[in-house]
């Protein structure tokens, strides 16, 4: 028999071939549904009148924002700030809130996730009820919590509850603190303090070196925190103290408008960010707490023992064995939950919180009417600050694994 | 091979664009089809197919208390409803020939443009864009809104020039933010705004005190007041800061039905100008000498008539609801939860500014 294969079915059955058609109908097809989509966007919008541009960012906006670190980094007035200006304003309380959430999440966290593991009944039990509390109800319905709750035990506004007397005070309006206000020469307290940082990595090299050779240990840490106060104590007193500190102002006489806490005196905390704050670190505290104890529990026990049999000290067993086993399985995870930190600071639009989501895709976007400009806007700003946080995050993972040899 | 690959590729690019490019005309090709039948639909008569189904169907909020709010029972009141029970009545002899469609603020100019409602009586603002841009017209006005804002009383204040340096609550809405900055900035006075997502929200931190002042729309500050712990100690201040007239809408292109519902409500406001009440209306149709009230009534000319109505029409929509007056009192005015004054929504003879054009 004469059998010769048809070159098309040879064609067809080639594996390399089949692979290459498929990814090129994938391609395509993906290809022509953006374009189908993009193409039908810009018909409906040129149907409806609009059309797609940044131009809008230019213009004044004409509404005011609740004060705040934002509006006060950016020197928002109304009638000559523009709506560039609001998106920066937004971004900045966002990142505030964000980077709150996460230093109060990680302690919180950590200490929780330690106490769950604890020998102590009292610690292991209140360790346990909190974290299957606070993991398991909505985070919306705990923001609206601690935003009432915080609200309604706070002192009226032409009262207060004063933390130290004339300095610190709190009533519904918020949080009262005296504001630094810097004198001429106070740039030089700033570099002393840069210079004691550099001085303390010195330091820690120096020690390392002197540990190699001679074996003996320099407590790093107590120079560092010495030589970190010290040098700019130093500096600022002998500049003559070029720090003025604006306090908060208390009046209770007068038109009762007026009576409370004066605007423009000291630095406030509004009680939305307090809310925002809380709500955020409480509820992500608990999912870090379970992190962190399966990060300890992964060493195994026999890791301590062989510390303990080498002639190593209990806290250093800790610090040099245990911990750093447990961060490369805590790292991962962790990353996970800083990043919902940060998404979730815009449910506070809820609570009134002026964060991104509340002043530019709410306010000013019922202003301007770009919705596809500013939810892209926004949902740029959320993916850049979460891919930073993931590349800082695995840079870190990457230093603390287990390399192996 | 590497050229028959290519020749692979290049046959599904341009299949699917083909494809694709086909697909897209054809969608203009519809989108066009329904453009010349919402056309079609306009140029019938809306009284007709009103007369043939044998009802009026009227689009109505959500649920807003005193303009259009469904009880327990699911029976239907407000200042609003009573309009469209008006012109039910008028059309009909009967208030109760009307259907309710509860819409929400973005689907009411959808619904009144695709013929699902017949009317759009839902406290909606008269502007210029919806009267040119949206294909509809408004038939009048039922209601003279406007931003205001409430106080709690201890705050001791009488109007809003004093509120400077104030703490303000208020929820993102159309334009609410920029109208409270906008007097604030034209009175060189300073203030701190409190902008929440939802009205609910508001309510709560303002009832807490976390706000001095709570703004937004006077008739929705008489509402959300009724949520309040203790809404005797807040006063809404005279100040009115935005002009937001509510009124009925119909569809562009209709005159008869728009004249129908137009001069309804004139009817009404016309009614409560020359006494005429619910109780009394048929009295008045038979025993009167007035000319004006005899032509209002229909016992004189054929005004109802050269509506396409029967020529009881206004008798029939005053005994159903009762004139402007009545209406509002038994649904907005002091009596009322809402507790909301006359104010500019009284006659032109009483200091306001309800001026109906004459029957006649």
């Amino acid at each position: 028999m004469n059998w010769k294969p048809n070159t098309f079915s040879k064609f067809a059955n080639d594996a390399n071939v089949r692979g290459v058609f498929f990814q090129v109908v994938l391609i395509a097809t993906l290809v022509f549904f953006f374009f189908w989509l993009t193409d039908n966007t810009l018909t409906n919008l040129s149907n409806q009148g609009k059309s797609l541009g940044f131009a809008f960012l230019s213009g004044t906006a004409g509404f005011q924002i609740s004060q705040t670190f934002g509006t006060w980094l950016f020197d928002y007035q109304v009638g000559t700030s523009t709506y560039l200006d609001v998106y920066f304003i937004g971004i900045a309380n966002t990142l505030l809130v964000a980077v709150l959430g996460i230093v109060a999440a990680t302690v919180i966290g950590f200490t929780l996730g330690i106490m769950r593991l604890s020998n102590n009944i009292v610690f292991r039990a209140f360790a346990t009820t909190y974290i299957e509390m606070l993991r398991n109800i909505p985070i919306l319905l705990q923001l609206f919590f601690w935003y009432f709750a915080v609200l309604r035990s706070l002192p009226g506004k032409r009262d207060k509850l004063e933390i130290i007397p004339d300095l610190i005070g709190v009533n519904i309006t918020g949080l009262y603190l005296p504001a630094p206000v810097p004198q001429e020469g106070f740039v030089y307290s700033v570099i002393a303090f840069a210079l004691a940082i550099l001085l303390t990595f010195g330091v820690k090299q120096y020690a390392k070196r002197v540990q190699a050779q001679t074996g003996k240990i320099t407590p790093v840490f107590l120079i560092g925190t010495a030589l970190v106060i010290s040098i700019p104590l130093i500096t600022f007193l002998a500049t003559n103290s070029p720090l003025d500190w604006n306090t908060p102002e208390f009046k209770d006489s007068g038109p009762m408008l007026r009576r409370g806490y004066q605007s423009g005196s000291g630095m406030i905390l509004v009680p939305e960010l307090i809310a925002v704050w809380l709500a955020l670190s409480l509820y992500t505290a608990a999912f870090i707490a379970e992190i962190v104890r399966a990060g300890i529990l992964a060493v195994s026990q026999g890791q301590t023992e062989a510390a303990s049999a080498l002639g190593i000290r209990p806290n250093y067993t800790l610090r040099l064995v245990v911990i750093p086993q447990a961060m490369r399985v805590i790292i991962p995870p962790l990353t996970s939950q800083y990043l919902n930190i940060t998404k979730n600071s815009s449910l506070a639009v809820a609570i009134a919180y002026p964060e991104l989501v509340s002043v530019f895709a709410g306010t000013a976007l019922n202003q301007v009417g770009k919705e596809i400009e500013m939810i892209f806007m926004m949902m740029m700003v959320y993916l850049t600050v979460s891919l930073l946080t993931a590349a800082f995050m695995n840079w870190y993972n990457d230093r603390v694994k287990l390399v192996e040899r | 091979m590497d050229s028959k690959m290519i020749a692979v590729a290049a046959l599904v690019i341009g299949a699917g664009a083909g494809f694709f490019i086909g697909k897209g005309n054809k969608e203009v090709v519809e989108v066009e089809k329904i453009v010349e039948k919402t056309v079609e639909a306009k140029q019938t008569s809306t009284l007709d197919a009103v007369r043939s189904k044998g009802f009026v169907q009227c689009g109505v909020s959500q649920g807003l208390p005193g303009f259009s709010n469904a009880d327990d029972s699911g029976k239907w009141a407000g200042i609003d409803v009573d309009l469209c029970r008006a012109v039910a009545a008028a059309v009909f002899g009967s208030g109760d020939k009307v259907k309710f469609s509860p819409l929400s603020a973005k689907q009411r100019f959808t619904a009144l443009s695709s013929g699902e409602v017949d009317i759009l009586s839902r406290n909606t603002t008269w502007t210029m864009t919806r009267d040119t841009q949206l294909g509809l017209n408004f038939a009048g006005v039922n209601y003279y809104d406007g931003q205001g804002m409430m106080v709690p009383k201890s705050l001791g204040v009488k109007s809003a020039i004093e509120l400077d340096g104030a703490n303000i609550c208020t929820n993102t809405g159309t334009t609410t933010e920029l109208n409270i900055t906008d007097y604030f900035r034209s009175n060189n006075m300073k203030f701190n705004l409190v902008a929440f997502e939802k009205a609910d929200e508001v309510v709560a931190a303002y009832d807490s005190g976390r706000c001095d002042v709570y703004t937004t729309d006077r008739s929705g500050l008489a509402a959300q007041r009724t949520k309040l712990t203790k809404p005797d100690d807040h006063m809404v201040l005279p100040e009115i800061i935005s002009k937001e007239p509510l009124g009925p809408v119909v569809r562009q292109g209709d005159d008869q039905w728009f004249n129908v519902v137009r001069w309804t409500l004139r009817a009404l406001i016309n009614a409560e100008e020359m006494g005429v009440t619910k109780a009394n209306a048929a009295s008045k149709a038979s025993s009167s000498k007035d000319p004006a009230l005899l032509r209002l009534l229909g016992k004189e000319g054929k005004f109802g008539e050269e509506l396409g109505l029967s020529n009881d029409w206004a008798l029939n929509a005053i005994t159903a609801v009762g004139n402007y007056s009545e209406s509002y009192e038994a649904n907005v005015g002091p009596n009322t939860p809402l507790k909301l004054d006359r104010g500019v929504n009284a006659l032109w003879s009483d200091g306001g500014i309800l001026y109906a054009a004459p029957i006649r």
